[in-house]
């Protein structure tokens, strides 16, 4: 973000406790000192305004980079992305366009009780009208931010809360990828493709790992991006693979994991060697309890099973 | 400086074994305003209900700390006069709305201690079986309908409660309590709104502790003075001294009778202060020691105790039984929560939908549980 900040004066970041207090996350440390309450700008607890603001700035030719503290809140701003944001370009007959950035955390797995649990990211991957990431290495999320902001359209990019403990050297040697949109290839595989995003990246590795153990050998497919979706990438590992294992932290029913599941039977049935396998969330509020919440998400044994089941394996 | 600072470190207190038991809970009074003896009375279950509070949240730093307790947890340590004082305006038939800063509200309500440790620890026996955690308290029972930990999530809901009243024609009164932070949100003022026009029996006990996180009032609000801003929807709406809780108490009888004569919504901007950080997560870099301290000084315990020392109806001993009381009434939460049992794995998909529903329709995870083939983890996750 200080990069950003520092190259184009359009660019402004606003959100609950961004400036101040360094983001809920501490992602924001710094910033305010360097860049000035105008541009690191604290807002009220008032998603809908400040959201809606935010494209308001957007329309008016102003980068803003919106962070709402997780997607849980951003519920209160869903009005804002969909009906304004994401529809704006094309009810004005392709005259008003939203270059902003909202950035929010997802995701479970920290005892957090249903409320402030949920993973969305397949409701916004739903709207036509946006973009949305999802970074899964620190890496990642610092490099999407630049083509998110130099797009012409709503980019919503989603953090998963358990990857805010991850750190890696981000130093001047990173090698910068210029096809951040699309999806990577984490680890290459001859028997089953893993394929997630996300804070489930890491489980997928695991398995992967597990699986190695097992003389199966897994490809992991970290997307990257959600919508759009790398069908090029998913349906080359699928013909390479034959397997398919889709892990996604969303709930089951109308999930993220059962549109990648439609595409691969559209595209690349007959490659298939066995039904697609899916992890997901199971269909329930996520409880606080910490075996309860362990057994509602998607867990490397899990993932382990559905990939030993699919090459016919023991599973 | 009353007792009830220099005992503030608790460990001892909760160690000292079980004992007499005292219902924490005050009762109502009913017309003995001008009775000393029954002022008095009084005056000691209010001190002993804060005393509570003030007790068994110093224990959940501690049970946080040692990892008993997870989540998110948001003390109420500074506040306990806002609870205790609101709640003596209230009738068991009453409704309470609550926050993720919830403990106070829930145990002023009378949901046992017990429950609610056993809830933090995620334990079957918790008033919500574990599954809502410290910032999801509920006791259906008791009317209390929850900790919300959407800011401002609660507001709605409680004006549909209090609709529900009002189209049953009862005397019953709804009190939503929320922070300075959600009078920022919209649904704050779609309700505020909808309760005055539709003359609802609501009482919004917006708790007043001057931050939201780290969001100091003043970067929240450009008119700070919330009970001037609440009054322009057509209510009632004054600011009461949050850390007495005598005019609390006052305020809240005064606002209910008022509700229970018809005369529609009331807010109350309860000034306060919390001594703790946010939650347990937040480093609290915000705030200046000296405002800290200097709120310190205005401690309700201190304030209600020094009264009751003036007047010469409080003594050493009668404190330290106080004191000992919360102490084993602490404690006996804990070994309660200690022993509870966790909710087994196979039930996770329990209280998605009704059960007699489920029963007559099935639920949608049929599809899931036979997609598991066998999986181990009950309840089909995958
Ligand atoms: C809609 C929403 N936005 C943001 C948050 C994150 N958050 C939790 S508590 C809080 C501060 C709320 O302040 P206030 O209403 O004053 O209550 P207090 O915590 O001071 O009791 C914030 C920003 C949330 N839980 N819900
Ligand atoms: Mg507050």
């Amino acid at each position: 973000m200080r990069e950003a900040l520092t190259a184009d004066d359009r660019v402004f970041l606003m959100g609950e406790d961004v400036g101040k207090y360094g983001g809920a996350f501490g992602v924001s440390l710094g910033l305010l000192e360097e860049f000035g309450p105008e541009r690191i700008r604290d807002t009220p607890l008032s998603e809908a305004a400040f959201v809606g603001a935010g494209i308001g700035a957007a329309i008016a030719g102003l980068r803003p980079i919106v962070e709402v503290m997780t997607v849980n809140f951003s519920l209160l701003a869903l009005d804002q992305v969909l009906n304004n944001a994401a529809t704006l370009l094309h009810m004005s007959g392709g005259q008003v366009s939203v270059p902003i950035v909202l950035r929010m955390t997802t995701g479970a797995g920290r005892q957090l009780a249903a409320q402030h649990s949920h993973s969305l990211e397949g409701w916004y991957a739903h709207i036509p009208g946006i973009r949305v990431l999802a970074p899964a290495t620190p890496a990642d999320a610092r490099d999407m931010l630049a083509p998110a902001l130099a797009d012409p359209d709503p980019v919503v990019i989603f953090e998963h809360g358990s990857l805010y403990n991850t750190s890696s050297d981000l130093s001047a040697t990173h090698h910068r990828r210029a096809d951040i949109f699309s999806a990577a290839v984490r680890r290459q595989g001859d028997d089953v493709s893993l394929i997630t995003y996300g804070g489930s990246l890491p489980k997928a590795l695991a398995a992967a790992d597990r699986l190695a153990a097992d003389r199966v050998s897994a490809e992991v497919i970290d997307l990257r991006s959600l919508r759009p979706l790398d069908d090029a990438t998913i349906m080359a590992s699928v013909r390479h693979t034959n397997h398919v294992v889709v892990v996604d932290e969303g709930w089951r029913t109308g999930s993220l994991a059962a549109e990648i599941s439609a595409r691969i039977c559209e595209q690349a049935f007959y490659e298939l060697d066995a039904p697609v396998e899916r992890v997901c969330s199971a269909e329930v509020p996520i409880p606080y309890a910490r075996h309860m919440e362990e057994a509602a998400l998607p867990s490397t044994g899990n993932i382990v099973r559905a990939a030993l089941r699919t090459v016919g394996r023991n599973g | 400086m009353s007792t009830a600072r220099k005992k503030s470190p608790k460990n001892e207190a909760t160690r000292r074994g079980v004992g007499s038991s005292r219902t924490a809970r005050p009762r109502p009074r009913s017309g003995a305003r001008n009775d000393g003896e029954a002022e008095d009375k009084h005056r000691h279950e209010l001190l002993a209900a804060m005393l509570l509070i003030r007790r068994f949240e110093e224990r959940c730093v501690e049970l946080y700390s040692a990892s008993a307790i997870r989540g998110f947890v948001h003390l109420y340590i500074g506040e306990e006069a806002v609870a205790v004082g609101v709640t003596q305006a209230l009738e068991p038939a009453d409704a309470v709305v609550s926050t993720y800063r919830e403990h106070g509200h829930a145990l002023a309500r009378g949901v046992p201690a017990e429950a609610v440790l056993a809830e933090m620890y995620g334990k079957v026996s918790g008033c919500s079986r574990g599954r809502g955690g410290s910032m999801h308290l509920f006791d259906a029972g008791r009317r209390f309908y929850g900790g919300n930990a959407i800011v401002g999530g609660g507001l709605p809901v409680a004006a549909g409660l209090a609709l529900a009243e009002k189209l049953r024609d009862t005397t019953n009164v709804v009190c939503c309590f929320f922070g300075d932070g959600a009078f920022a949100e919209g649904e704050f003022h779609e309700t505020a709104n909808l309760a005055a026009l539709w003359n609802l029996p609501l009482l919004l006990a917006c708790e007043n502790n001057r931050y939201a996180m780290g969001t100091p009032l003043t970067a929240e609000h450009a008119q700070t003075d919330l009970a001037m801003r609440a009054s322009s929807y057509g209510m009632p709406a004054w600011a009461v001294d949050g850390m007495d809780v005598l005019a609390v108490e006052q305020a809240a009888r005064r606002a209910v009778d008022g509700i229970r004569a018809g005369h529609g919504p009331h807010f109350l901007e309860l000034r306060t202060y919390r001594f703790r950080a946010h939650s347990m997560y937040d480093p609290d870099r915000y705030r200046d020691k000296a405002e800290i301290e200097r709120w310190r000084t205005r401690d309700p315990l201190t304030v209600l105790g020094t009264l009751m020392r003036t007047l010469g109806e409080l003594h050493d001993e009668e404190y330290a039984d106080m004191e000992r009381d919360a102490a084993e009434a602490v404690a006996r939460a804990e070994s309660f929560a200690e022993e509870a049992l966790l909710e087994p794995t196979a039930d996770l998909l329990r209280f998605v939908h009704s059960e007699d529903q489920v029963a007559r329709h099935g639920d949608d995870n049929g599809h899931q549980q036979q997609a598991e083939h066998g999986d181990d983890v009950p309840g089909g996750v995958a």
